[in-house]
C-alpha cells in the first residue's frame, strides 16, 4: 500500500511542473496537465478507500492502517516529526470528499476560468491545495497536520487573492491568512504543550485508548485548569479559526472575493472543515481526557450556528448567504460531535457529524458551482441583479433546487439524514439544545429558499447581455453532486465511520425526523409567501426590527470591532509607539552618547594646547597636590 | 598545508588579484572563480566531514591544524570543524557566491569593492574555521573593518552616518569582546598552568566563578552586539538601509551569525556556570527583541527598514533559543541562523534589484510589481512565506525545532517568554503581507514603473541559488538537523556538568 503516498505526491508534482512551466505552456494545456493528475488522485483515492473499507475490519472494528511513515525531522529521541499516510475510517472518508470535489473544480474551472490571465497559475495553486489537504487528513501525527495545515492556509491565501489587482481580493486573503494564523499561534502551542507532557506526536499514540500518558499533563493545572484541557482548548483555537467559529469567522464571508470555484472547493467543501476534523482525529482525547472541553465545543458551534445562520438571513450578496449558511452548518457538525459520546448508540453524534460533514460538502459544493454558474451568466453577486432565471438556467435551477431543499433537511436528499442525525443526538444530550438546533434548521430552510426565490423566481432584472446557461465542463459537475446528493442519505454511513469503527445501525427516530421537516417546511413556507412574489411583509417586518436588521445586516458589528483592535490597538498605539521608542529613545541614547563624547572633546580639547608653560604650570601644581596629600595623611 | 586553510586562502588571492587587475571582465572573472571554488570547497568540505563521522570519526573537531603564531601569549593559528561550523561554512559560501553575482554591474570603482569584498570574505571564513580564542578575535575584527568603507563609500542615503554608526557599535562590541577574552585567557589554567588560548583546551578547565560572572556577560554582549541584541540593535536598520545589496546580504546573511556562533561558542561553551545562573537576564533581552523587531517592522515604510527590523527579530530568536540551554532548542539556533542567513541574503538581494529599477524603496510608491516584474515579484513572496515560517521552507524547520526546544523548561518563566516568542509568527506575517500586498499586488502605482524590466541572467541566478537552498533546507532537514545537534553534545556536556 506504499502507493497511497502517491495521494499526496501527486498533486505536489503537478504544482511544481505547472508553477515552473506554467508560463510556457498554453493555458488550456495546464488546465488539462492539472485536471487529469486530479483524476489519476481521485481514481487512486477511491481505489485505497475501497481496499480500506473492504479489508481493514478485524473482529467488526476498523483497525488503523499506517501503509507509509518516515522521520523527517527528529527533535529529541522521542519527538519527531513524520510524514506519512494514516488510513482510518475518517481519513479515507475525507478522501473521497476532497477528491470528488476537488474534481469537480478542476473541471468546472475548465470553463468558468477560462480566458482568465494566469489560468496556469490558478491551476498551480488548485494542485497546491489538493496536495496539502490531502496530507492534512492523512497525517499520521499532529505535526504533520500542523504542517499541512499551513500549507492549506497559505493555498487559500493565494487563491482569495488570485485576482491581485482587485485591493478587495488583496484584503480579503491577508485578513484570512491573518486571523487564521493567529488561530495557529493556539494551535501550535497546544501541541507543543501536549507533546510536551505526553512526549509522541503521534495520533496511533494519542487516540490509542492508553490514558497513562495524560497523567501527567492532566494533574498539572493552569489558573484552575489542568494544563491537558489549556492543550486541548487551544489545539481546538486552531480547528476554530479554519472552520470559522465565532469568533474568528470573520475572515471567510471576505474570501469569497476569491474565484467562486475556489470558494466552493475551499470555503465550503474542504478546508473550512478541518477544525472538525481536526476534533474528529482527536475525539477519544477529547471525550475521555477533557469532556469540559468538548462540551464548549458543542455550545459555541450551536452559538456560532445560530449567529451566523441570523446573519445570512439578510445578506443579499449571494455568495455571502452561501458564507455564512457555511458558518452554520459548521456549527452544526461541532455541536454533532460536541454532543457525542463513545461508542454505539452514544456515539451517534460523532457519526452524525462526519455524515452531515460529508453530505454538506457535496451539497455545498454544488450551491457554490451554482452560484457561480449563475454569476457566469448575470455578471453580479446581488440578488436584486438577479431574479426569473429559472427560465434561462434550467440546469442551474433544478441542481440548485436540489441541493437547496438537501440543505433545508427535506427527504429523501441527503442533508436531511445527516442533520436527522445530528439533531437526535442533541435532544438525547440537552432537550433545550435540541430546540435551539431545530430553529437554527428552519432559519436555514428559510434563508436558502429566500436565496433560491430571489435568484430565479420573481421579476427579472434588466441584463445588458441575455443570461444564458453556462457550458458543458460547467453544468456537468452540477448534474454529478446533484445525483450525489440525491441519493448519499441512503448511504449506510455508521457500517463505515463510527466513533469505535464498530458498526453502527442508523434508525431514524419518527419524533425528531417528523419535527424537523415540519420546521423545515415552515421556513419554506414562510420564504414562499415572502419572496415568491413581491411582497412588502419583508419590508414590513424590516422595519418593525430596524435595529436587529441593521444588526444583522452588518454582521453585528464583529469586523468593526476587528479593525479598532488591528488598526487602532495593535498599528497604531503598540506598533507605532514601539517604533518611535525604537528611533527616539534607544537610538537617541546611542547617537546621545555619541554626541556626549564628541562634545567632551571639545572641552578637554583646551589642556592639550602645546604650551610648555601651561603643562609646567600644571605639572608643578599636581605636584603640590600630591605632596600636600601624602603629609596630611 | 591543511584542507581547512584554502577556505582563508582562496579570499586571499582574490584581495590580491584585485590589485593586479583593471579589466572589468577579468576582475569578474576572478570573482566568480574565486567563490565558486569557496562554494565546491563547503560541498565538499560537507560531504567529507558526514563521511568521516558516519565512518565513527567521533572527535570533536575534525580536520584539525595547529601551528604557534605568538610564542609569549601562546597564540596558535589553529582551525578545526564540527558540525556547526561546517553549516555556518556552507552558509557563508553560498552567500559570498550570490552577493558577487549580486554586484556584477557595481560602479563606481568595481575593482576596489570587490577588493574589500574579499577581504570581509577572509575575516567570515577565517572565523568559522578558528579554534584558537586569539585568531578568531582577529578574523572578526578584519571582517569589521571593511564595512565601513564598503558601506561608506558604496552606500546610499545618509550613508557617512550609517557606516559610522555601525562601526563604532560593532566596534564598543569587540571592545566588550577583547576584555572578555584576555579574561578567559588569564584564567584558563589552575594557578601555574600554561594558559592557553585554544578553546578546546580550555573547555577542559574550570574558570573560576567569579571570573565567569565578569567576563560572561562582556563576551555575550559584545557577541550579543553583532547579533542584534536588544537595546544594541540600533545600527542595524541604518547600516542595512545605507549599505549597497552585496554588503546587506553578506552582513546580515553571515556577518550577524558571527554573533550567534561566538555566543554559545565562546561565551556558552567556555563558561557555561556562569551561562546557567545568568541566561535569565538575557533572555529577557532576546525575548524583547523577538516581538519588539516585529513590532516595530510593521510600521516601517521603508523596504530595507522592515527587513532589518525582521532580522532584529530573527536574530533576537537565535539568541533567544541559544540561551535555552538544551540541545533541542541550541539546534533550533544554528537552523535559525541558517535559514536567517539565506532568507535575509535573498530579501536584500531582491530590494537591492527592485530599488534599482524603481530608484525607491518607499512601499507608498509602489505597487502592481508583479505585473511588471513577474519574475522578482514571484521570488520576493516566496522570501516572505519563508520568513513568515512557511512549511516546506527552511524558516518552519527552525522555529520549530527552537519552540520545541524551549518548551522543555517547565517553569512559568521559560514557559511565558517562549509564548511570547511563539507569538511572533503572527506579527511576521502581518508586516510581510503587509509588505508584499502593498509593493507587488494591487493597481501600478507609478506609471513610470511600466516600462521596467525583469531580472537578467545575473540576478536569476543569484535568487535561484538561495531559494533552492532555502527549499533544500525546508524540505530536507534531517541531515542539517542531526549533523548539528551531534555536534552540540560537547557544549551540553558542558552546560550539565
Amino acid at each position: 500500500m506504499e502507493y497511497t503516498i502517491l495521494i499526496v505526491l501527486l498533486p505536489m508534482l503537478t504544482f511544481i511542473v505547472l508553477g515552473l512551466l506554467g508560463m510556457k505552456l498554453k493555458a488550456c494545456t495546464s488546465g488539462l496537465i492539472g485536471t487529469l493528475s486530479m483524476a489519476v488522485t481521485t481514481v487512486i483515492s477511491y481505489a485505497t478507500a475501497w481496499i480500506y473499507f473492504t479489508g481493514a475490519r478485524v473482529d467488526g472494528v476498523y483497525q488503523k492502517w499506517v501503509p507509509f511513515n518516515i522521520e523527517w525531522l527528529r527533535f529529541t529521541d522521542t519527538l519527531h516529526i513524520d510524514l506519512g499516510v494514516l488510513l482510518d475510517p475518517i481519513s479515507a472518508m475525507m478522501l473521497i470528499v476532497i477528491t470528488t470535489v476537488s474534481l469537480m473544480v478542476h473541471i468546472y474551472s475548465l470553463g468558468y476560468m477560462k480566458g482568465e490571465r494566469g489560468f496556469e497559475r490558478y491551476y498551480a495553486f488548485l494542485s497546491l491545495f489538493s496536495c496539502s489537504m490531502l496530507g492534512l487528513v492523512l497525517a499520521t501525527n499532529i505535526f504533520q497536520m500542523y504542517i499541512f495545515w499551513e500549507l492549506v492556509g497559505v493555498s487559500s491565501y493565494l487563491l482569495i487573492g488570485f485576482y491581485y489587482t482587485k485591493p478587495e481580493a488583496i484584503a480579503a486573503s491577508k485578513k484570512a491568512f491573518i486571523v487564521t494564523r493567529f488561530a495557529d499561534l493556539g494551535f501550535l502551542i497546544g501541541i507543543l504543550l501536549l507533546s510536551f507532557f505526553t512526549q509522541t506526536f503521534d495520533f496511533g499514540v494519542l487516540t490509542s485508548g492508553d490514558r497513562s500518558i495524560f497523567t501527567q499533563a492532566a494533574g498539572t493545572t493552569f489558573m484552575g485548569c489542568s494544563v491537558l484541557a489549556w492543550a486541548t482548548a487551544l489545539i481546538f483555537v486552531g480547528g476554530a479559526g479554519k472552520s470559522a467559529m465565532f469568533p474568528l469567522h470573520i475572515w471567510l464571508p471576505d474570501a469569497m472575493e476569491g474565484p467562486t470555484p475556489v470558494s466552493a472547493l475551499i470555503h465550503a467543501a474542504t478546508m473550512v472543515v478541518a477544525g472538525v476534523y481536526l476534533v474528529a482525529r482527536l475525539f477519544p482525547v477529547y471525550y475521555f481526557e477533557t469532556p469540559e472541553v468538548l462540551h464548549g465545543v458543542a455550545y459555541l458551534g450551536a452559538f456560532t450556528s445560530l449567529f451566523a445562520a441570523v446573519i445570512a438571513c439578510v445578506q443579499t450578496d449571494i455568495k455571502r448567504v452561501l458564507a455564512f449558511s457555511t458558518i452554520s452548518q459548521i456549527g452544526f457538525m461541532m455541536v454533532a460531535l460536541g454532543v457525542s459520546g463513545y461508542g454505539g448508540h452514544n456515539g451517534t453524534g460523532y457519526m452524525a457529524g462526519m455524515f452531515h460533514l460529508f453530505t454538506h460538502a457535496m451539497f455545498k459544493a454544488l450551491l457554490f458551482l451554482g452560484a457561480g454558474a449563475i454569476i457566469h451568466a448575470v455578471h453580479s453577486n446581488e440578488m436584486s441583479h438577479m431574479g426569473g432565471l429559472r427560465k434561462q438556467l434550467p440546469i442551474t435551477h433544478i441542481t440548485f433546487l436540489i441541493a437547496c431543499l438537501a440543505i433545508a433537511g427535506i427527504p429523501p436528499f441527503s442533508g436531511f439524514f445527516s442533520k436527522d442525525e445530528i439533531l437526535a443526538a442533541t435532544f438525547s444530550f440537552a432537550p433545550a439544545m435540541g430546540w435551539i438546533m431545530s430553529f437554527i434548521a428552519g432559519l436555514t430552510a428559510f434563508y436558502m429558499f429566500r436565496l433560491y426565490y430571489n435568484i430565479f423566481w420573481g421579476t427579472p432584472a434588466e441584463h445588458e447581455h441575455e443570461p444564458h446557461e453556462a457550458p458543458a465542463s460547467m453544468t456537468t459537475p452540477l448534474i454529478i453532486l446533484a445525483a450525489v446528493t440525491c441519493v448519499a442519505g441512503f448511504i449506510p454511513f455508521g457500517k463505515f465511520v463510527s466513533s469505535d469503527g464498530a458498526d453502527y445501525i442508523i434508525h431514524l427516530e419518527a419524533s425528531v425526523a417528523i419535527t424537523s421537516v415540519v420546521i423545515a417546511l415552515i421556513g419554506i413556507a414562510v420564504a414562499t409567501v415572502f419572496y415568491r412574489k413581491k411582497s412588502s411583509i419583508p419590508d414590513r417586518l424590516e422595519q418593525t426590527f430596524n435595529g436587529l436588521h441593521n444588526a444583522a445586516k452588518h454582521r453585528f458589528y464583529i469586523d468593526e470591532v476587528y479593525l479598532f483592535i488591528t488598526k487602532r490597538i495593535i498599528f497604531n498605539g503598540i506598533s507605532r509607539s514601539i517604533a518611535w521608542f525604537d528611533r527616539h529613545v534607544i537610538d537617541g541614547a546611542m547617537n546621545g552618547l555619541a554626541f556626549v563624547t564628541n562634545k567632551m572633546s571639545f572641552a578637554i580639547r583646551g589642556l592639550q594646547s602645546g604650551q610648555i608653560q601651561q603643562y609646567l604650570l600644571v605639572f608643578l601644581a599636581g605636584l603640590l597636590l600630591i605632596t600636600l596629600l601624602v603629609l596630611v595623611c | 598545508m591543511n584542507f581547512l586553510s584554502l577556505f582563508v586562502l582562496i579570499p586571499v588571492l582574490m584581495t590580491c588579484a584585485m590589485f593586479l587587475l583593471k579589466d572589468i571582465r577579468r576582475i569578474r572573472a576572478v570573482m566568480v572563480t574565486g567563490a565558486s571554488l569557496l562554494l565546491v570547497l563547503a560541498v565538499t568540505l560537507t560531504v567529507m566531514f558526514l563521511g568521516q563521522r558516519s565512518a565513527g570519526n567521533d572527535a570533536e573537531m575534525l580536520f584539525t591544524a595547529d601551528v604557534l603564531w605568538f610564542a609569549p601569549l601562546n597564540i596558535h593559528y589553529s582551525v578545526g570543524v564540527d558540525g556547526i561550523s561546517v553549516a555556518m561554512l556552507l552558509l557563508s559560501s553560498i552567500i559570498v557566491f550570490t552577493g558577487v553575482f549580486a554586484s556584477w554591474k557595481m560602479s563606481p570603482l568595481p575593482r576596489e569593492f570587490f577588493a574589500w569584498y574579499s577581504l570581509l570574505s577572509i575575516g567570515v571564513f577565517g572565523f568559522f574555521i578558528s579554534t584558537d580564542l586569539f585568531t578568531m578575535f582577529l578574523f572578526y575584527e578584519v571582517a569589521l573593518i571593511p564595512m565601513y568603507l564598503l558601506i561608506g563609500v558604496w552606500g546610499t542615503g545618509r550613508k557617512e552616518y550609517s557606516a559610522m554608526k555601525l562601526t563604532l557599535m560593532l566596534m564598543g562590541g569587540s571592545a566588550l569582546l577583547l576584555v572578555g577574552i584576555l579574561g578567559i585567557y588569564f584564567h584558563s589554567a589552575p594557578e601555574g598552568g600554561q594558559l592557553s588560548m585554544n578553546i578546546l583546551e580550555i573547555s577542559k578547565n574550570t574558570i573560576p566563578m567569579n571570573a565567569q560572572y565578569l567576563f560572561f556577560p562582556l563576551t555575550f554582549v559584545g557577541f550579543g552586539v553583532l547579533g542584534a541584541m536588544f537595546p544594541f540593535h540600533t545600527w542595524s536598520p541604518d547600516g542595512h538601509a545605507s549599505a549597497p545589496t552585496a554588503v546587506s546580504m553578506l552582513h546580515a546573511g553571515v556577518l550577524m551569525k558571527l554573533g550567534g556562533y561566538g555566543c554559545f561558542r565562546v561565551a556558552i561553551y567556555l563558561m557555561p556556570e556562569a551561562a546557567n545562573e545568568l541566561s535569565w537576564i538575557f533572555l529577557i533581552l532576546t525575548g524583547i527583541s523577538v516581538v519588539y523587531g516585529a513590532f516595530s517592522a510593521i510600521k516601517q515604510t521603508d523596504l530595507k527598514y522592515i527587513n532589518a527590523y525582521s532580522s532584529v527579530s530573527h536574530c533576537g530568536l537565535v539568541l533567544f533559543a541559544i540561551l535555552m540551554l538544551n540541545q533541542t532548542a541550541m539546534t533550533g539556533a544554528v537552523l535559525q541562523m541558517l535559514s536567517h542567513g539565506l532568507m535575509t541574503a535573498l530579501f536584500f538581494a531582491l530590494i537591492g534589484m527592485i530599488y534599482g529599477r524603481t530608484h525607491t524603496r518607499d512601499i507608498r510608491e509602489m505597487g502592481g510589481l508583479m505585473k511588471i516584474m513577474p519574475f522578482l515579484s514571484v521570488c520576493f513572496v516566496i522570501a516572505g512565506l519563508a520568513s513568515l515560517g512557511l512549511p516546506g521552507l527552511s524558516g518552519f524547520v527552525a522555529e520549530m525545532t527552537v519552540f520545541v526546544g524551549s518548551f522543555e523548561h517547565t517553569d512559568t518563566f521559560h514557559r511565558v517568554f517562549t509564548i511570547i516568542a511563539c507569538s511572533s509568527i503572527v506579527i511576521t506575517a502581518v508586516y510581510i503581507l503587509r509588505m508584499v500586498g502593498k509593493v507587488f499586488y494591487g493597481a501600478v502605482q507609478n506609471k513610470d514603473h511600466l516600462a521596467l524590466t525583469d531580472a537578467v541572467w545575473f540576478e536569476r541566478l543569484s535568487v535561484i541559488v538561495l531559494i533552492v537552498a532555502i527549499a533544500g533546507l525546508g524540505m530536507a532537514p534531517l541531515w542539517v538537523s542531526d549533523m548539528i545537534h551531534e555536534s552540540l553534545a560537547p557544549i551540553i556536556e558542558q552546560l550539565i556538568k
